[in-house]
């Protein structure tokens, strides 16, 4: 214990214990979440990518006739929204059970969140800032993609449907 | 010397912190009834936005500020036992904090500052709300100073002395205020009071964000200070024993002023516009402020072991009961640790990097701050109130079972509120809602817990007001206090000789600033180095 370098400010080897004890849950609790983080590729959703939010509808990804669901060459799915007071545009998407979904969001106006209730589906969708974030969806029905960050008095009524039907019958927007 | 040189000016802040409080107690109980869609006549989203964000600002800018510096004011004076380093300099601080808070509550009262305490821009509130906002801060950095200097002009006068305890960390946390609020500060100054008065037509929402991220958690730090500090130096003597150790605290304080600032992006975890490795960079150094508060509790538990023993307790679990409950000190401090605790672990979660993302702004995260700030923080400035009140009027307080029954509705009607509240956030409901109108399978699941938060609500609310009325009759209580020397707690061990960096701040201060550096230059810089759009403003 002489080589215990909290001896010099802490007398109490119990006390010395329990802060080695401390460092070490902190170090494994951060080093669990990095292990995953690397191994299995599970981070929250970064994006740093920049778009004029005044001209979105100027712009080739989010002009209106190009929103909702696109099937890419390699079989998942991308989803391009727009997010404006009160609602995501289009309002009514379906995707495949099981299949990976790429959401691209941007904003027309302020802050706003999405997040689908009782799956992994949430980012932030910030004004001159693209969203991006993939996910699967396990299980099939009707989901909600709320609204979860304050936008203004209607913030409350922002919310739109996300159906997940079975895989044979594809997906679309409407 | 008896009583303190800062008593009148701890007295006018800590009254101001505490008549703020019981307003935005009353509005959280509105926003509980509002929120449930059962009473059609109150449905009012202008009426409950700009509820919120009173309640927000109420709660978490004046009740917080005003208490900590009262507090800081009477320890300095106290601990120290000398006058104020410049009192017309600590009183004009008070009164440009007092101009501040009336200023801002213009617009927050009229609607148009409906902005949410964290201003959320491009919403673009009056541009009252954001100066005013910027008087409380730059009132509450003549604190600082304050705090810094006493400090400073003690030590010269008593060279090779320790500083005591409960300056250490009341300077600890003056310094951690003063770095923190200048990500606030820098955000309001060059982006919204610019921008709200139309010098410049838009800001880049996450410059604005990373920015107020920077002051978003160690904010919360701020406001645990007092509380830690009373723990440390209040409640061992209140219970009849002795601190644990005296170096232990310090070790608190310090990890808190090093860990708590470079660690905001946990606040940015679900944005888009920070690279992801930032982000992991901020969630170790979030573990790590965990620390600080383990030890802690160690010491805080260890500190009432020692008293339930000396009293007599006996056995494994005897000393707890040996304890004297009916002492609001003590009694404010257990529960106090026993919120801390049931906080703590979803706390965890919310730090959680990437499972983060399950609860993310849903009524999970409210009731988890909740928990926090109002289970831990709150009850422990009440227990400073209950102490101190009667050393500053020089009159008993006016009734101790009061006391005890507040702080334990406090308790219960905390639980009452939080816990469903929690529930709410797994069930899905989104965070900062004025309404419901979602289907129907979500909106019954809710309505149990929204009912279960209206009681805890109208608890808080009572309990809030038994804590004023009480402090109020106490000024006019006939029988006086029969000593005004706050005593400070004697550690276990008495302190040889402190190491050097354990009594001073100079090499840690630098250390913070390397530390900020590595962790906010370059996602600062960023803003900077590519080509964004701002956006213009927006009204509510």
């Amino acid at each position: 214990m002489s080589l215990d370098p909290l001896r010099t400010i802490c007398e109490d080897p119990l006390e010395r214990k329990w802060v080695w004890l401390s460092l070490i849950m902190a170090f494994v609790m951060g080093g669990l979440l990095g292990f995953y983080a690397l191994s299995s590729n599970i981070h929250p959703p970064s994006n740093v990518e920049t778009i004029d939010s005044s001209r979105l509808h100027l712009s080739e990804e989010f002009a209106e006739d190009n929103l909702g669901v696109k099937r890419n060459d390699d079989g998942s799915l991308t989803v391009t929204l727009v997010a404006a007071r009160y609602g995501f545009y289009p309002p009514r998407i379906e995707v495949p059970v099981d299949t990976p979904v790429t959401f691209r969001i941007a904003s027309a106006d302020v802050l706003h969140g999405v997040h689908v209730p009782f799956t992994n589906m949430a980012t932030m969708i910030v004004p001159g800032y693209i969203s991006e974030v993939t996910t699967t969806f396990p299980r099939t029905g009707e989901f909600s993609l709320l609204c979860n960050e304050y936008c203004g008095l209607g913030h409350d009524s922002m919310w739109s449907r996300l159906v997940v039907v079975p895989e044979s019958a594809g997906g679309e927007s409407s | 010397m008896n009583q303190s040189d800062a008593a009148g000016l701890s007295l006018a802040s800590m009254w101001v912190g505490f008549i703020a409080f019981v307003v935005a107690a009353l509005l959280g109980l509105y926003q509980v009834i509002e929120r449930i869609d059962l009473i059609p006549g109150l449905k009012s989203p202008e009426l409950y936005f700009g509820s919120v964000s009173t309640h927000g600002v109420l709660m978490a800018f004046v009740l917080t500020t005003f208490l900590v510096m009262g507090y800081g004011y009477y320890t300095a004076t106290t601990s120290l036992k000398q006058d104020l380093w410049n009192k017309p300099l600590a009183w004009f601080g008070f009164w440009l904090a007092v101009v501040g808070v009336l200023l801002a509550a213009g617009p927050l009262l009229t609607g148009n500052a409906s902005v949410l305490y964290t201003f959320y821009p491009p919403l673009q509130a009056h541009p009252a709300f954001y100066i005013g906002a910027t008087l409380l801060v730059v009132g509450s950095w003549v604190w600082c100073l304050e705090m810094v200097m006493m400090m400073t002009t003690w030590k010269k006068a008593n060279p090779g002395e320790t500083v005591p305890l409960a300056m250490y960390g009341t300077t600890a946390n003056a310094i951690l205020w003063f770095i923190t609020s200048l990500g606030v500060a820098s955000e309001v100054l060059f982006q919204l009071i610019p921008w709200s008065l139309g010098l410049i037509d838009t800001v880049d929402v996450g410059l604005a964000r990373t920015l107020f991220s920077w002051t978003l958690h160690a904010i919360v730090y701020f406001w645990l200070f007092p509380a830690y500090i009373a723990l440390y130096t209040l409640l061992p003597r209140a219970a009849g024993g002795r601190l644990f150790s005296d170096q232990m605290g310090r070790l608190a304080f310090i990890m808190l002023l090093v860990f708590s600032v470079p660690i905001g992006f946990h606040h940015l975890y679900m944005d888009p516009f920070q690279a992801g490795g930032w982000k992991f960079l901020h969630m170790t150094g979030t573990f790590m402020v965990a620390v600080p508060t383990l030890i802690t509790g160690f010491t805080i538990i260890a500190s009432l072991e020692i008293a339930g023993r000396l009293r007599g307790g006996k056995g494994l679990f005897g000393w707890i009961g040996a304890l004297p409950w009916g002492n609001p000190m003590v009694l404010a401090a257990i529960l106090a640790i026993l919120m801390l605790s049931f906080g703590g672990f979803g706390g965890m979660i919310n730090a959680s990097y990437a499972m983060n993302t399950m609860v993310h702004n849903t009524q999970w995260v409210t009731g988890h701050f909740h928990l926090i700030f109002g289970g831990t923080t709150v009850i422990m400035y009440f227990a400073i109130a209950y102490t101190l009140w009667p050393k500053m009027t020089g009159k008993q307080l006016h009734s101790n079972a009061l006391a005890l029954r507040q702080l334990w509705l406090w308790f219960i009607g905390m639980l009452i509120l939080t816990l469903p509240w929690h529930q709410l956030g797994l069930a899905g409901q989104p965070r900062r809602i004025s309404s419901t109108p979602y289907d129907e399978s979500f909106v019954n699941a809710w309505l149990p817990a929204e009912s279960a938060m209206i009681v805890g609500g109208a608890i808080l609310f009572l309990s809030a007001v038994m804590l004023v009325y009480n402090l109020y009759r106490t000024h006019g209580n006939t029988q006086a206090e029969a000593s005004l020397t706050v005593e400070y707690a004697e550690p276990l061990h008495a302190v040889q000789r402190m190491p050097h960096l354990m009594n001073s701040f100079a090499f840690w201060v630098l250390l913070v600033v390397v530390y900020m550096v590595a962790s906010y230059g370059y996602p600062i810089a960023q803003f900077f180095l590519m080509d964004t759009y701002g956006t213009v403003p927006w009204s509510i």
